[in-house]
C-alpha cells in the first residue's frame, strides 16, 4: 500500500491552532475535513475514538511538534457531522463512525458492481461482498459490516435489493 | 476655708445626697476651726458641714472648687483626715464664715472614723462631675445667650452657613495660590524662550534646540479647560483640536501609532496644571474623525486603544505587516516589536489586525503565539 500523502497544511504550524478569523477558519476546517476523510479512506478505518485520535498521527504531527486540541477536534468532527460524514455512536461523543462516502453512494457503488457482474437476481452473502475474492479490487472491499448493511438498506428502499438472513449469516439479493 | 459659704440645709435642684458621716471637724489648712463635731454630708454637687447640736449652723463647699482630695493617715494623737486642695474662690461668691484665708486647702478630721468610705465616695463624685449637668447658680457665671423660637433657629443656621463658607474659602485659598504660581511659571518659561530667541548667537544651536524642546514638552501655553470652553461636545472638540496639534509630531516620530496610555501621560505632562481625566481624553479622541483631524482613535480587539495617524492608515500598516511576515516566514509579537521598534503590545495589535484582515494566521503553542502568512487563504502554489 502506498504511503499516505499528507497535504501541505500538515507541515504548517497554524494548521494546528483553530483560527479566530472566520474566513481563515472556514478554509482551515475544510482542509481538516478533507484530511480526516482522506486519512480514513487510505487506511480503510471506519470509526474514530476521540481520545485515541489525539495521539494518532492524524491530529498529532510529531515532526513539527504540534497537535490539535480536543476542542478543535470536536469542531472539525461537528463540521463533518453536519456534512453527514460522521455519526456519533454514543451521547458522550467519545466515538464516531466515519463515512467518507454516504451509505447511498456505497449502495450505488455496490449495485453498479453487481449489475456489471451479472449478479442480479442472485443471492450473495455479506461476507462475499466485503471480503470475497470477486470484490478484492472494488472500493467497498473491506467495508465494515454496519456500513455495508446500511448501504444495502438504501438499495432496499429503492427496490434494487433485498436483505435476507439465513441463520447466523446474512445475504442479499439484487434485482 | 474662705471657699465655704453659708447654707440653709436645702438641696439644690438635681442634687442628691451620697454619704453622711458624724464627728467631723473642719480645718483651715492644718489649723483647727470652731466647726467641730459636725455632720459632713457629701452630695453630688457639694460638701455640707452641719453642726450636730445647732442644726442650723451650716456651711457648704461646691465640689466644683475641689482640685483634688487626698487621704492623710492618722498620726500621733491625730484622727485620720482627708485633705481638699481647692481652686481660688470665684469673685461673686456668696458670703461664708471666713472672708480671707492663707490656705488654699482644707482638711476634715474624722473623729469617729469612716474616712476611707467617705474618701471613696468623694473620689467617685469628683470623677463623675455631676454638678456640671446642673450648675449651681454661682458656677453659672454670666447668663448664656439663649435664642428661643424660630428666630433662634434661624440665627443658628445662619451662623453654621457662615462657618462652612469660611472653611471652604480657607481650603481653596492654597489652591488659588498654587494656580497663581503656575501662571508665573508659564510666564517665566515664555520669557526664557524669548530671551533665547534674542540671544540666538551666544548659545550654540544645539543647546537652543534642546532647551526649546524641553519648554515645548513642559507646557501648553493656553490649555483648553472646562472653564474656558464649557462642557460637553464643544469642550471635547476643542480638546481634540489641541490634542492633534500637540500629538501629531510625536506620533509621526514613533512610527504612526501611540498607545493611549502613552498619550495620556504625554498630554498631562504637557498641560502641567490643568490635568485631563482619562474619560475626557477618550471622548476628545473620539472626535478626531468627525473633525477631520489627522489623527484617529483605534481600538484593537484586545481592548487596547491607540492613536494613529490617518495618513498612515490601517491598510498601510496591515500591508506592511503582511509584507514583513512574508519576508520572515513567521513572526512573534516580540520579534516584530524588536524589528520595528514599537512596543510589544502594539506589535501584537498589528499582527492581530493583520489576522483580522486575513493576512495572517496564528500558531498557539507552548512557546507562545506566533503568526504566519495566511496560507489558508493564499495557498502556496505547487
Amino acid at each position: 500500500m502506498a504511503s499516505f500523502q499528507w497535504p501541505w497544511q500538515y507541515e504548517f504550524p497554524p494548521f494546528f491552532t483553530l483560527q479566530p478569523n472566520l474566513e481563515t477558519k472556514k478554509k482551515q476546517v475544510a482542509a481538516w475535513c478533507d484530511l480526516v476523510l482522506a486519512y480514513h479512506k487510505h487506511h480503510k478505518i471506519f470509526n474514530l475514538d476521540v481520545k485515541e485520535s489525539q495521539s494518532s498521527p492524524l491530529f498529532n504531527n510529531t515532526k513539527i511538534d504540534r497537535k490539535l486540541s480536543t476542542d478543535a477536534i470536536y469542531s472539525i468532527l461537528e463540521e463533518l457531522r453536519v456534512k453527514g460524514n460522521i455519526e456519533w455512536t454514543d451521547k458522550t461523543r467519545a466515538q464516531c463512525l466515519v463515512m467518507w462516502r454516504t451509505p447511498e453512494e456505497w449502495g450505488n457503488l455496490i449495485y453498479r458492481w453487481a449489475s456489471g457482474c451479472g449478479m442480479t437476481n442472485t443471492v450473495c452473502t455479506l461476507y462475499e461482498l466485503a471480503h470475497g475474492d470477486d470484490t478484492k479490487r472494488e472500493e467497498f472491499f473491506g467495508l465494515d459490516d454496519w456500513l455495508l448493511k446500511r448501504a444495502l438498506r438504501t438499495l432496499e428502499k429503492q427496490r434494487k435489493a433485498e436483505i435476507m438472513s439465513f441463520g447466523t449469516s446474512e445475504g442479499v439479493k439484487f434485482f | 476655708m474662705d471657699r465655704f459659704e453659708w447654707g440653709n440645709g436645702n438641696l439644690l435642684q438635681g442634687e442628691t445626697q451620697v454619704k453622711q458621716q458624724h464627728g467631723v471637724r473642719l480645718h483651715d489648712g492644718t489649723d483647727k476651726t470652731a466647726f467641730d463635731r459636725g455632720i459632713i454630708t457629701l452630695t453630688s454637687h457639694r460638701l455640707i458641714w452641719t453642726d450636730s447640736v445647732q442644726q442650723t449652723t451650716l456651711v457648704t463647699l461646691p465640689l466644683s472648687l475641689v482640685l483634688y482630695a487626698e487621704e492623710v493617715p492618722a498620726g500621733r494623737g491625730k484622727s485620720p483626715r482627708v485633705a481638699f486642695h481647692l481652686h481660688p474662690a470665684p469673685p461673686n461668691k456668696p458670703p461664708g464664715p471666713v472672708m480671707m484665708s492663707a490656705h488654699s486647702y482644707i482638711q476634715l478630721s474624722f473623729k469617729e472614723g469612716g474616712e476611707t468610705e467617705f474618701f471613696r465616695c468623694l473620689s467617685e463624685e469628683l470623677s463623675r462631675r455631676r454638678w456640671e449637668y446642673m450648675p449651681t447658680p454661682k458656677a453659672a457665671g454670666k447668663p448664656k445667650a439663649i435664642h428661643a423660637g424660630i428666630v433662634g433657629i434661624e440665627r443658628n443656621l445662619e451662623k453654621k452657613w457662615r462657618d462652612t463658607d469660611e472653611n471652604i474659602s480657607q481650603a481653596f485659598e492654597d489652591l488659588n495660590k498654587l494656580m497663581k504660581k503656575a501662571k508665573e511659571m508659564v510666564d517665566l518659561s515664555r520669557t526664557i524662550a524669548n530671551k533665547i530667541k534674542d540671544k540666538q548667537g551666544s548659545i550654540t544651536e544645539d543647546e537652543t534646540v534642546q532647551f526649546k524642546s524641553y519648554l515645548l514638552s513642559l507646557g501648553i501655553a493656553n490649555p483648553v479647560t472646562r472653564e474656558t470652553h464649557g462642557t460637553g461636545t464643544k469642550y471635547h472638540e476643542e480638546l481634540a483640536k489641541q490634542l492633534s496639534d500637540v500629538l501629531t509630531k510625536p506620533i509621526e516620530e514613533s512610527g504612526g501609532m501611540m498607545a493611549l496610555s502613552d498619550v495620556y501621560c504625554r498630554i498631562n505632562r504637557a498641560r502641567g496644571m490643568e490635568l485631563l481625566s482619562p474619560d475626557d481624553l477618550v471622548d476628545a479622541c473620539r472626535q478626531f474623525e468627525a473633525l477631520r483631524l489627522p489623527l484617529r482613535l483605534r481600538v484593537f480587539n484586545s481592548g487596547v486603544m491607540v492613536i494613529e495617524l490617518v495618513s498612515k492608515g490601517e491598510e498601510a500598516i496591515i500591508r506592511q505587516t503582511a509584507e514583513l511576515l512574508n519576508e520572515k516566514k513567521t513572526l512573534s509579537p516580540d520579534e516584530l516589536s524588536q524589528s520595528t521598534g514599537i512596543s510589544i503590545l502594539l506589535a501584537k495589535g498589528r499582527l492581530l489586525a493583520a489576522e483580522e484582515a486575513g493576512q495572517a494566521c496564528r500558531d498557539e503553542s507552548v512557546e507562545g503565539i506566533r503568526f504566519f502568512p495566511n496560507l489558508f487563504l493564499n495557498p502556496p502554489t505547487r
